[in-house]
């Protein structure tokens, strides 16, 4: 019996030390792919119409997403929060509160949570059926360097189209929550938005903007790493793309983790 | 042939070894190619083909050996060189490649995005690319989606992508895989047609005999990484060792 119990033992912590060792090699793998596109993005040639296009896809056509559900956001938010304010006889408290919360955190999390899933998995997707397909060797094949043209487009787009999303997405939020405002509390919309922009300082609009770049840096760098290093099959696509949105997901929050702290020093938040 | 063995290889490769861990794909490969050349690598699937073939285009990087092409060790250029380089060889794709979200229009303007220069145009590309559907015969399909279009279709359109940049050495790997014998024939004809117009050296890894027998000046078996039997087809069909006997006579 004790012969079994230290085999299941070795078992299980050989089979721990595995799982370790390739977590921090996928680490290892992911940062030399970030320094690769730092050494890349600013040598020639430049790919500035697939950047346009990349823009396009990824900002345009996730316009209707992001506001959908900013706005939902901001309805449930009021709502949910007006009965407690209510109960401290706080409800003036309303813009000031859901507008700090939105610009500083809310709005920034969600709206990348949501690209993680939508352009993260999409890149992940995509890139994973042209390396399976050998797209992506036929075009090192044809002289353009695959790395430029599709990694550096893509980070690059979901790096400028992220905080242009976050701020969207924040201001449909701002605008359903000023709805239920109006028709709970009867303030008026220019009451409103006024007491939200008395309330929100530039310490809360600078960090939250610095951290917005690195979230859509986030996004498109794990959404391409995953798959441009896709596993051959369509599993390998599953695969990139499903794994694409997991490991953002985390990311996302340990990066978010960061920038509170760091604004908590810079900024006395 | 014999003239253009003197003026020496358009593609050369010495003692190629390639391997995955403890699996030795390749283990001393040597392979040369002569101007206007057809040569057909053979070999049983998992055999080493595909490596070789990748290794010879830079998608992989071989352990040992040389790879020159046009006199160029293209184991030793910087990304620039071996990008120019590249627009001398042609590769026509196993699955066909082709870029599925542009058009056969994209998909041929592609390659000329960057190396215009070498077929010296300024302006418009459109003629460029439908001399090269008309080549395949398919000036009609300019204006549709790879997944519009059937596999042998997919086949030619990859073709003529890879003869847009007009490339001196041409690679086919598995040319007539998952294609029905008439459009696999129909594909041969075509690649018979397009190397005597334009005169290229072609290297062709398949393992389909009739293809082999159609277009072959010279074969190459590739048995566990190394050069098992080399000849012309015929040579190759009266051979009495085992190997080459089970490969040919089916």
């Amino acid at each position: 019996m004790n012969n079994l119990r230290s085999r299941l033992f070795m078992t299980q912590s050989l089979r721990i030390v595995e799982r370790t060792k390739a977590f921090f090699t996928e680490i290892g793998d992911l940062s030399f792919f970030a320094w690769r596109f730092f050494r890349e993005v600013f040598t020639r040639p430049f790919e500035f119409q697939e950047l346009l296009k990349q823009c396009y896809h990824m900002g345009n056509r996730s316009l209707l997403l992001v506001g959908v559900t900013g706005f939902i956001l901001g309805l449930v938010f009021t709502l949910q929060s007006r009965p407690t304010l209510m109960e401290f006889g706080a409800e003036s408290w309303m813009p000031s509160m859901v507008g700090i919360s939105i610009v500083r955190e809310i709005g920034p999390v969600i709206t990348a949570l949501i690209c993680a899933g939508r352009i993260g998995s999409g890149i992940g997707a995509e890139l994973g059926s042209m390396r399976v397909t050998e797209q992506i060797d036929a075009m090192e094949v044809s002289g353009t360097n695959p790395f430029k043209y599709l990694v550096i487009t893509r980070i690059t787009a979901t790096t400028l189209m992220l905080p242009i999303l976050i701020v969207f997405g924040d201001a449909i939020a701002l605008f359903g929550s000023a709805i239920i405002e109006n028709l709970k509390g009867a303030v008026s919309f220019q009451l409103y938005f006024n007491q939200v922009f008395d309330a929100i300082e530039y310490s809360d609009i600078i960090p939250a903007t610095i951290k917005s770049f690195f979230f859509g840096f986030a996004i498109g760098l794990v959404g391409c790493y995953k798959g441009y290093f896709c596993k051959k099959g369509t599993a390998g696509v599953g695969e990139a793309s499903n794994s694409a949105v997991v490991y953002t997901s985390m990311l996302l929050f340990v990066i978010d983790f960061i920038a509170v702290f760091l604004a908590d020093i810079f900024f006395e938040i | 042939m014999e003239s253009k063995k003197e003026i020496g290889p358009v593609l050369e490769i010495k003692d190629l070894q390639k391997s995955f861990g403890d699996n030795h794909v390749l283990n001393g490969f040597t392979l040369q190619l002569f101007e206007g050349e057809n040569l057909v690598v053979m070999g049983k699937s998992g055999s080493g083909k595909s490596v070789m073939i990748k290794c010879l285009v830079g998608l992989m990087q071989a352990d040992n050996g040389s790879i020159r092409i046009k006199g160029q060790d293209i184991t030793v250029l910087g990304q620039t060189e071996l990008d120019l380089l590249r627009t001398e060889i042609g590769f026509l794709f196993q699955g066909s490649a082709l870029y599925d979200s542009m058009t056969v229009r994209e998909n041929l303007e592609f390659p000329l995005r960057r190396h215009k220069h070498k077929l010296n145009i300024t302006g418009h590309t459109e003629a460029l690319i439908v001399e090269a559907l008309e080549n395949v015969g398919l000036a009609d399909a300019i204006d549709l989606m790879p997944a519009e279009l059937s596999g042998g279709m997919q086949r030619r359109v990859a073709l003529a992508r890879a003869l847009i940049l007009k490339p001196r050495i041409i690679l086919y790997d598995e040319p007539t895989t998952g294609l029905d014998p008439i459009t696999a024939k129909e594909i041969i004809q075509l690649m018979r047609s397009i190397q005597k117009k334009y005169g290229t050296s072609s290297l062709i890894i398949t393992h389909d005999v009739d293809c082999a027998r159609v277009i072959s000046n010279r074969i190459i078996l590739l048995v566990d990484g190394i050069n098992y039997a080399e000849g012309t087809y015929q040579e190759l069909i009266g051979s009495d060792d085992p190997q080459v006997k089970a490969f040919f006579k089916h």
